[in-house]
């Protein structure tokens, strides 16, 4: 069992940082709304004020980490240019997929939105973590606040739902390959 | 509590996903504009257009909250208009209708 260094690199971004980012999104979606209601909403313990400060500040790191690793590291490789006379487009993801017309529209309309729209992810999260550090239990009672914070961090969900999707589906059409191989552990012979 | 500086940071928020989408479209359709995002050669032109973004974002944000953050904002209108901003960056970063422009 072995993985080249960019399917590690991929991995990390989409399996890691992305996937975790959310999973984490529905349930903050759900504690944000659940507790910071009024007057309906229970009261708010300093416990889990602090708790839900400290998750949304990991998911604000998570949500950098994806778009950064995928910006910086991954999307170089995905882009590169193949040699004049390439006899293989499979190190080359974006010119494998637009060399045919049954790919090309992965990446003409899903890199190129997931590219984009995933940077709404961050921007969105982080104004999430700031507005509740900043308010804390007082965000019930500030209620377009409240609602701006549920709403961007569900667009924020449906973003990453976006890139996430594509990214997915782009791995699987032209995956990222190539560096070094990592031997992950040594099967048995039959 | 004032409401200026959580306010600020929502409409921020708005500002910011919109200019992604508006740099993006601009890196785009224009030759110019485009060759000028490339700050990072391996990520192309997408480097520019999210620095540029992130850069106006926080710009922003630090403006606003500066004006804003002991005062009391017409939060309902300010929310409105930041909502109104993310759903345009949420469509306008959808190929086929940033290609319209």
């Amino acid at each position: 069992m072995e993985i080249t260094a960019r399917g590690l690199w991929t991995m990390i971004h989409g399996m890691g940082f992305g996937a975790l980012y959310l999973m984490a999104c529905s349930g903050a979606l759900v504690e944000l709304f659940l507790h910071y209601r009024k007057p309906l909403g229970p009261e708010i313990l300093i416990e889990n004020e602090k708790f839900l400060g400290i998750y949304l500040t990991v998911m604000t790191v998570l949500a950098w980490l994806t778009v950064l690793t995928g910006a910086y590291i991954i999307y170089p490789w995905y882009r590169a240019t193949p040699p004049p006379g390439a006899a293989s487009l499979a190190a080359f993801p974006q010119r494998l997929l637009m060399s045919s017309p049954s790919t090309i529209a992965w990446h003409s309309i899903g890199m190129e939105w997931k590219e984009h729209v995933a940077w709404l992810v961050p921007i969105s999260i982080t104004m999430a973590t700031a507005v509740l550090l900043r308010y804390r239990r007082n965000l019930t009672q500030q209620p377009e606040l409240r609602a701006a914070v549920l709403g961007f961090m569900g667009i924020s969900l449906l973003a990453a739902g976006i890139a996430g999707f594509f990214g997915a589906m782009l791995n699987k059409n032209a995956p990222v390959q190539g560096g070094t191989t990592i031997h992950i552990v040594r099967g048995e012979q039959p | 509590m004032t409401n200026g500086a959580g306010a600020a940071a929502v409409l921020a928020a708005g500002i910011g996903s919109f200019l992604v989408a508006v740099f993006a479209i601009l890196a785009d359709q224009v030759a110019s504009i485009k060759s000028l995002m490339n700050f990072y050669k391996p990520t192309g032109p997408l480097s520019g257009v999210t620095t540029c973004a992130i850069v106006a974002w926080l710009a922003s944000w630090a403006i606003l909250h500066r004006r804003w953050k002991w005062r009391n904002v017409a939060a309902g209108r300010v929310t409105a208009a930041a909502f109104v901003l993310l759903f345009l960056a949420l469509l306008l970063t959808f190929p086929p209708i940033a290609d319209l422009f």
